[in-house]
């Protein structure tokens, strides 16, 4: 039997399900969507229950992360590249997504960060998402990312700098609006 | 201008993710390097609006309900087709059985608890930010073992260890009493590098069990029995710290 007997499902259940939270969130930040995060976060999951005889212990968020993060790089390569081809350029303005959904979000300023996040190059804003939203330590992010733990602070710093520029960007763009 | 430390420590030293010897020197440098000092209140203002703008998107009810449903059928797959001639009667039969065992035993044992984790953890989540609003951290500021015991005395009707950590990272600030869902705890705050850590104590009348540990909203917490008394670690600090002060308080 290749599938998973009823102890290790039991063991599934409890080491990997409670991390349905961490999986989705990674998946709706890397792949910018609430929908396409529902698809792609589910095959992760289905991949992780395949594959969990493969995990001895250890850490499970970690580990399924890693496969969230895997199953969503394939996915962006098969249905848009372009979003993994886009480097970040300290000009670009972020665009304002006119959403039923985004126009109902009352709070401004959760938007203009939602939005200016999202112009952050997804290897990059994965390490800020793990580290600010997820509370990963720079050993977790290095074993999800697949990055060396020494360049994990100089991604860090790369993206938190992009953030930050793309955010006086966005309030500028505003403050000339509103003028 | 950008300085070489910028590159080299700020980020780590924020993060409470450098050693104390470069933490110790990161600190020396900041006391005559304005560009570090400012990049650390930016940075510091940063994560403020991260975590204060509720970008966490836990999953939705639909997508765990599909989860479920999907996981189900994977339980009960029969073995491989070259032995399905002889004995595929018996294996559908067995399948069955196995299918219908797992969701009139398995399935709702386990749910009844992941509802409860879940609800735990919200909680204990939910306390832990409460505490962090301005004021509210502390009842009592004191890193004495002593003081802060006779203050309990007079507010909680049960005891637990409490000692300080310093000379291992984990200083304690001091202590509160607190409600956590519905439950009167007594809570210990630690700091820890750059995190704090809310201890929560109450009794239980549970056997005792091993640590488990979890997430919820980027804060992590450990749940342990021990001696009839339940304790709850919860911080932004990474898991491997929260263990080490669990480690330290069941010593």
């Amino acid at each position: 039997m290749n599938d998973l007997d009823a102890e290790n499902r039991l063991r599934f259940e409890q080491l990997v399900l409670p991390h349905v939270d961490a999986a989705f969130n990674l998946a709706r930040w890397l792949l910018r969507s609430r929908e396409d995060a529902e698809d792609v976060a589910q095959e992760a999951l289905l991949r992780a229950c395949r594959f969990f005889r493969g995990f001895h212990g250890g850490d499970a968020r970690a580990w399924l992360l890693q496969i969230v993060r895997n199953t969503c790089y394939s996915w962006l390569e098969k249905n848009r590249p372009r979003d993994l081809m886009v480097e970040f350029d300290e000009e670009l303005h972020p665009q304002p997504v006119a959403t039923p959904e985004s126009i109902a979000i009352a709070d401004e300023g959760r938007e203009r960060l939602n939005r200016a996040l999202e112009t952050v190059p997804p290897r990059f804003r994965e390490v800020l998402i793990l580290r600010e939203l997820e509370g990963c330590s720079y050993k977790e992010i290095a074993e999800i990312t697949s990055i060396p733990i020494g360049t994990v602070m100089s991604s860090l710093s790369r993206a938190r700098r992009q953030l930050h520029s793309a955010l006086a960007n966005s309030s500028h763009k505003e403050a000339t609006r509103e003028v | 201008m950008r300085c070489d430390f910028a590159d080299s420590h700020l980020h780590g030293y924020f993060d409470g993710e450098l050693s104390d010897p470069s933490a110790a020197e990161f600190e020396r440098h900041l006391q005559h390097c304005v560009h570090c000092a400012v990049e650390l209140v930016d940075l510091d203002l940063l994560s403020g609006q991260l975590q204060t703008a509720r970008l966490y998107e836990a999953a939705p009810a639909s997508f765990r309900k599909k989860i479920r449903t999907n996981l189900r059928p994977v339980v009960p797959t029969p073995a491989h087709a070259p032995s399905l001639l002889l004995s595929w009667r018996w294996q559908a039969a067995a399948a069955l059985f196995l299918a219908a065992l797992i969701v009139w035993r398995v399935i709702p044992a386990f749910h009844g608890a992941e509802d409860y984790q879940a609800q735990f953890a919200a909680g204990i989540v939910d306390a832990h930010l409460r505490s962090l609003l301005p004021g509210q951290i502390t009842n009592v500021n004191s890193n004495d073992p002593k003081t802060l015991r006779a203050w309990f005395d007079g507010k909680i009707k049960f005891t637990f260890p409490i000692r300080d950590f310093r000379d291992q990272g984990f200083s304690l600030q001091g202590g509160r009493v607190d409600v956590v869902q519905g439950r009167t705890v007594a809570a210990l705050v630690y700091a820890n590098r750059k995190h704090l850590v809310n201890v929560f104590a109450w009794p239980t009348p549970e056997p005792d069990v091993s640590p488990r540990a979890g997430s919820r909203q980027g804060y992590q917490w450990i749940d342990w029995r021990k001696d009839k008394m339940e304790f709850c670690a919860v911080s932004d600090a990474p898991t491997s710290d929260l263990e080490q002060l669990q480690d330290l308080l069941t010593e």
